[in-house]
Order: structure tokens, then sequence, then C-alpha cells
């Protein structure tokens, strides 16, 4: 045994500097989003609140229905005077009223279903889904080149216009020009910070905190199961630590008697 | 027919109604046979639990698909948001989904580690040649089945890579686009593809499997357990007829097994309960998002357990193809200089050499690709004749043997990981290299695995009392 993962070392030495270099797709980098908001009830609910209002109009979230936020603490009577709309039921699920062909028209796309979208937006090595959507929403910036006026770090030529801007205000991108790394011929942008122009509705630690709490909604709507399944997670380790305790007792004492 | 049993006098109700159904179904035969009677060697080290952790994720799969059933709805238009429905309204369906999702993975995880126990332990060598074949049989179905089963969801990984396999059988020559038209049942995958699969997941491949399952344990049971010796318990027997070195399966095999099984499931939980996505190898990020026809995903991988295959299809260039040539040529050449056959034979020999480059050439190197996917299951079914050590296990051949196994599962395990990554060139190059390890692994065995200086093997088994 010594020797097979001796020789898988070895070769393991020869063949690691011809294999591709980490498959970093490059971009701007993922900040982490902080994921004790996860625990945070009060965070969650705020999140639903900045999620039902600002980004329903366009999105939908058709696998999920409003009185699942029970679970995050807020009961039928809180959901149908803060989050509903007039013509909808605690039992809904969250629909958009926006016609996604008009949509098409407006943005160049429909608007996706929000329902999953902390879970599908993650990648390998770049971050989980929740960390992208944390740094798409502190990274939007002001474009004159682009149809909405607005562009993003994250998702360069997003066809979402900046849905918080009230909130954060509007801000500048500032970029230098250096030579390119692999062709010095070449130049590129480089994006050095942001330049406030106009100021929002919250200063910058508390929009922060703000997309936090929106984030970690998306996050949760994602699988509104995660917290149960965690919590049953661990009294099942239990059980299971427990199992393999006693049926590794079992075993020996039956194979104590074979010589 | 046998003669009518009657249970002795004063027997409780238990014991009568045992006799009655043995009169009329072998009940205690079978259970003896294959349990209380069941002589296992005693020798058995960590490698041989594989197979009942196969068979307990097998019945768990075919569980938890029961419930998936219920709830799942075949019709590419409801499919992926059946799936969400599972996931938040069905009570316990995430739990359920998440046990067959991770349930995959660990079925190949377990499934893989098996064969490798096979593999170093010479467990296929006679008389368990049939064992073996069914056992790859086995794999066969059950890469059919992950295959489908993936198209399930409906995600964007479903959709493009049922696109991409599917698409590979149109490279076949004359009737591959016929062939490619029949599986998907439309032009594009679609849902006709998607009912076709459905009924494939959840009946047809079953029935076969677990019809395999039965013959690879009828088998195995017929000629008996191997061990990490290799020697045949069987060789030496007590006065009763018994193997000296055997013990019957059950209690110490069922307790012994029962203990991995619990930490088995302690692991699975691990991932079940914290990690259900695997990291985005268990489930796949793009998947999360519905299938889109007019869409194409940027990177299409495979699930992992597929990656080392995929990485071969990928590694199969005009470049490879030519490469194949070569070495076939030369091999023929060495066939023919050095391999004392008559001239006829070697006439023969030539002929078909010049008839596979021409053929190697005359098609696209696509099809060569599916080709040597192919070819590198199959390959396996033949093992047990490619194999010509004079002892079995790994512990008696040639200590310089190990270095080979543990190149060709390194190589295997790079295969893997760059089947999952974008094409990049230096990773084709690895590919290659490593594709031709695998195959050379395989077809080489005729002549590696006889040099070297054998260890005696000893008559009875190796055994420390715990």
């Amino acid at each position: 045994m010594k020797k097979l993962l001796l020789s898988v070392l070895v070769v393991l030495g020869f063949v690691l500097p011809l294999a591709p270099a980490a498959a970093n797709e490059g971009g701007y980098p993922w900040d982490s989003f902080p994921r004790t908001k996860m625990t945070d009830q009060a965070a969650l609910q705020n999140g639903a609140r900045i999620f039902t209002n600002y980004c329903l109009s366009c999105h939908s979230a058709t696998y999920m229905r409003y009185n699942r936020l029970h679970d995050i603490g807020l009961s039928d009577d809180q959901i149908r005077k803060n989050l509903l709309f007039a013509t909808d039921k605690v039992g809904d699920t969250m629909k958009t009223t926006l016609d996604p062909r008009q949509a098409k028209d407006w943005f160049g796309a429909a608007p996706p279903d929000l329902s999953v979208i902390a879970r599908s937006r993650a990648e390998m090595g770049k971050g989980s889904g929740a960390d992208y959507l944390y740094t798409l929403w502190r990274t939007f910036y002001r474009d004159d080149a682009k149809p909405t006026g607005w562009n993003n770090l994250a998702f360069p030529d997003i066809a979402m216009p900046h849905a918080l801007w009230q909130l954060q205000g509007e801000r500048r991108a500032k970029f230098v020009e250096v030579k390119d790394e692999h062709d010095p011929s070449r130049k590129t942008h480089r994006f050095v910070g942001f330049e406030q122009i106009t100021p929002g509705a919250l200063d910058e630690r508390q929009y922060d905190e703000a997309v936090g709490d929106l984030v970690a909604y998306l996050q949760w709507m994602g699988e509104p199961a995660q917290g149960t399944r965690v919590r049953i997670g661990v009294g099942v380790l239990v059980f299971l630590g427990l199992l393999v305790l006693i049926t590794w007792r079992l075993s020996s004492a039956y194979w104590r008697t074979v010589h | 027919m046998a003669e009518m049993q009657t249970a002795p006098a004063g027997a409780g109700a238990g014991r009568r109604l045992l006799t009655w159904v043995d009169n009329r179904f072998p009940l205690t035969k079978l259970y003896n046979e294959h349990m209380a009677q069941y002589y296992a060697p005693k020798n058995f080290n960590v490698w041989y639990v594989f197979g009942s952790l196969a068979m307990l994720v097998l019945v768990m799969q075919i569980l938890t698909g029961i419930f998936l059933t219920m709830h799942y709805k075949p019709d590419a238009a409801k499919a992926f948001e059946s799936v969400e429905y599972i996931m938040r309204d069905v009570p316990w369906g995430w739990l359920v989904r998440y046990m067959h999702s991770t349930g995959a993975s660990a079925f190949f995880i377990v499934v893989y580690l098996h064969m490798f126990r096979g593999l170093i332990y010479g467990s296929y060598r006679k008389p368990r040649e049939l064992v073996w074949l069914f056992g790859c049989a086995i794999f066969l179905c059950l890469m059919a089945e992950a295959f489908m089963g993936y198209l399930l969801p409906w995600g964007q990984m479903s959709y493009w890579g049922a696109q991409v396999i599917v698409n590979l059988f149109s490279a076949v020559p004359f009737i591959g686009p016929d062939l490619s038209l029949l599986i998907r049942g439309d032009y594009v995958v679609g849902d006709a593809t998607l009912n076709r699969f459905f009924s494939f997941h959840v009946i047809a491949v079953p029935l076969v499997l677990l019809g395999l399952v039965a013959a690879h344990i009828i088998a195995l049971h017929e000629v008996g357990s191997n061990n990490p010796d290799g020697v045949e318990i069987k060789d030496a027997k007590d006065a009763r007829g018994n193997p000296v070195d055997g013990i019957p399966f059950h209690p110490y095999y069922t307790v012994h097994d029962i203990y991995a099984v619990s930490v088995f499931l302690f692991i699975f939980s691990l991932v079940l309960f914290f990690a259900p996505e695997g990291g985005g190898y268990f489930l796949e990020f793009n998947n999360f998002i519905e299938a889109n026809p007019l869409k194409t995903p940027p990177h299409i991988a495979p699930v992992w357990y597929f990656t080392p295959y995929y990485s071969m299809l990928r590694a199969t260039t005009d470049l490879m193809v030519n490469i194949l040539a070569i070495i076939l040529a030369i091999a023929a050449a060495l066939a023919i200089l050095r391999g004392g056959f008559r001239a006829p034979a070697k006439i023969a020999i030539a002929v078909a050499a010049i008839v596979a480059v021409f053929l190697l050439k005359a098609f696209d190197a696509k099809f060569w690709g599916v080709v040597v996917m192919g070819a590198a299951v199959l390959i396996l079914f033949v093992l047990p004749w490619l194999d010509r050590s004079p002892v079995k296990s790994i512990r008696y051949r040639p200590g310089w043997h190990k270095y080979i196994y543990a190149v060709f599962v390194f190589f295997f395990l790079v295969l893997g990981y760059l089947g999952s990554q974008p094409p990049s060139t230096g990773g084709n190059v690895v590919s290659q290299i490593g594709t031709l390890v695998y195959f050379g692994f395989f077809l080489l065995m005729p002549w590696w695995s006889r040099l070297g200086t054998f260890k005696p093997v000893p008559n009875r088994v190796t055994f420390q009392s715990h």
C-alpha cells in the first residue's frame, strides 16, 4: 500500500505541471457573502421585503410559495399586509406581472426566474451563488455607453438596470490603462475603484447590509428546506455515530472467537 | 419431488409454518446456501465491503425512485418544475430527492472501488470469469441508468449533456443519423426523448439490472468468493467438508457488513445533509437552470462518474488516430517478425493491419472517439483472458506490478478530472497520454502480467485473529 501511494505521488510530480492551470474563468473576483446572515431571521425577513419590493416587479419566483415564508418567521397576516400584491393569495407562488415578451423588447432578455438563482450561479473555483449575487449587487456603475445607462463588474454588459440605485446612489467606475500581462503591445483597462456621483438613501455600510439581507433571502429561497436539512443532519449523524460504535463492537464480539 | 417433511412433535407454530413452506419452496435451503452455510474466506479486508454497499445503494435508489416517480412529471414543460415541487412542496421530498441524487454518485464510488478490489486481487480469474462478466454488464447497465436518469431533472446540463452524448451515435458510419434519431425520438432532444428516457430509467434498465445482480450473486455463491491472498479456500476442507479457512457468511459477515453499512451511511449523510451538491460534482450548478434548447452553455461536462471516458473521447483527435495507426502498424510488424506465426497467418495479420489502418483514416476521428469511449468500458469484459500472471493476488506479484496499477489508477483519476474541465491544449495532451496508458494497461497485460519474480503463494490464507 505504501508503494502504491508513493508511486502515485511520484507520477503526480511528473504530470501536474502539464495539467491546465486551475480553471479560473477570470473576470472580476467575487467577494464572500456574510454567511452568518443565513441564521439571522431578521436579516432573512428584511431580505424578503427588499425582494418583494424591488425584484418581484420584473422577476418571478414561480416555485416559491408566499406561505413558505412561515419558515423564516413570518405569519400569514404579515405576509398579506406587507408582501402580497392585492390580488394574490397567501398560498400562491411568487409570480410577476411583467409580460416576458415586453420584457424582451425592453431589456433584450426576459428577466430569469429567481427561485433557484442562488444555486445556479455558483462556479467551481470562484465561489457560491450567494457570493456572486452579493458581488453583483455591489458592483453596479453608471455607463452611458449602455442602453440602460448601467453596467456591472461581476456581470459585464448586464441587461438589467440598477434596481437598487435609490438605495446605493449613482457611482462611476474608475479604470486605468495598463499594459496587458501577456501581450505588452496591447493595453487593457484595470478597475481601480468606484466614485460616488449622487448619494443614495443608504450609506455604504448600510447598503452592504441591505444587499447581504437580500442575498441571504435569495440563498434561502433557492432551497427553503436547507435549515431543516442541516438541523436533521446533525441528529442523523449523532445517531449514525452511535450506530457505528455499536455495530463495531458487535462485529468485534463475533470475530473475537475466530482464529 | 422431495419427501414431505413433518415438524417434530410439540414444535411451535413458527417451526410448523417453516416446515409447511419448506415442503413447497426451498426457503431454508436457500437461506443456508446463501447465508448460514455459505462459507466465505475469513481473511476479507476492508476492500470486501463494497459489494454489500453497492446492494444497499441499489435498494435505496429503487425505494427513493419509487417515491420520486409518484411526484415527478416526465413532460418537457413540467419536469423541471416538478423537481422543484418535490424539493419544496412534497413532505420530505427534498430528503428523498437528495438521497437519490447523492445515491447515484455513491453508487459509482462503491462500484468503482468494488471493481478495483476485483482488479488487484484477481477476483476475475478462473473460475470466477462469469462473476466478473455479470459485474461488467451491471456496470454497463448502471451507466445507461445514470445517463438516462440525469436527463430527467431537465436542467441545462441534463439537456445539453444528453444532446452531446446522443449526437455521438450519429458519428457511427452509415446508420448513425438514423440511430441517433431513434434514440432521441426527435431531431433534437425534446419531450419524446424525456419520455423514453424516463421509461428506460424507471422500468427497463432497473429490471435488467436486478436480473444481472441476481446472476452476479448466484454465480459468486456457486464458485465461492476470492480473497486477498487469491487462495482457493475449497482446497483445504475439514472433516465435515467445510473449508477450514471459510466462515459462515451469517452471522460473521452480516455483522461485519452492518458495521460497514453504518460507516458508509455516516459518510453518505455527511454529503446528503451538509453538501448535497457535492461541490458541483454531484449536482451541477448549471442544472438549476431549466433546459433551454436555444441557449448552449459555454462549458458542457458530464457528471463526474463519466468524465474519465469523456476525456478519452475528447482525446481522440486526428493526431491521436494517427498515433493509433502507427501503434497498430508496429504491433502488426512485431507480430509478423517475432510472433512465430506461419506464412498464411503472417499474411492475414498484414492484411488485417492494412485494412485497420485504412479504416482508421477512412472515418472521422469523432467516430473513433466514440469507439475508444465504448472500448474503454467493453475492454473490462475480456480482462479474465488478458491476465496471464501465475498468481491471482497482487500480494504475491512482483513488487513493481504495484507501480503499474498505481499509474493506471492515477491516470484514470487524471482523465476524470480533465473530463470535468473545459478543453485545453495541455489537458488534451495529458488525456491522450492517459488514454494510451489506460488501453496499454489492458492490451499489454498478457505480456507484463507474466514478467518478474513472483512470490510463493501460501497453501492457506493469511489471517490474524482480531
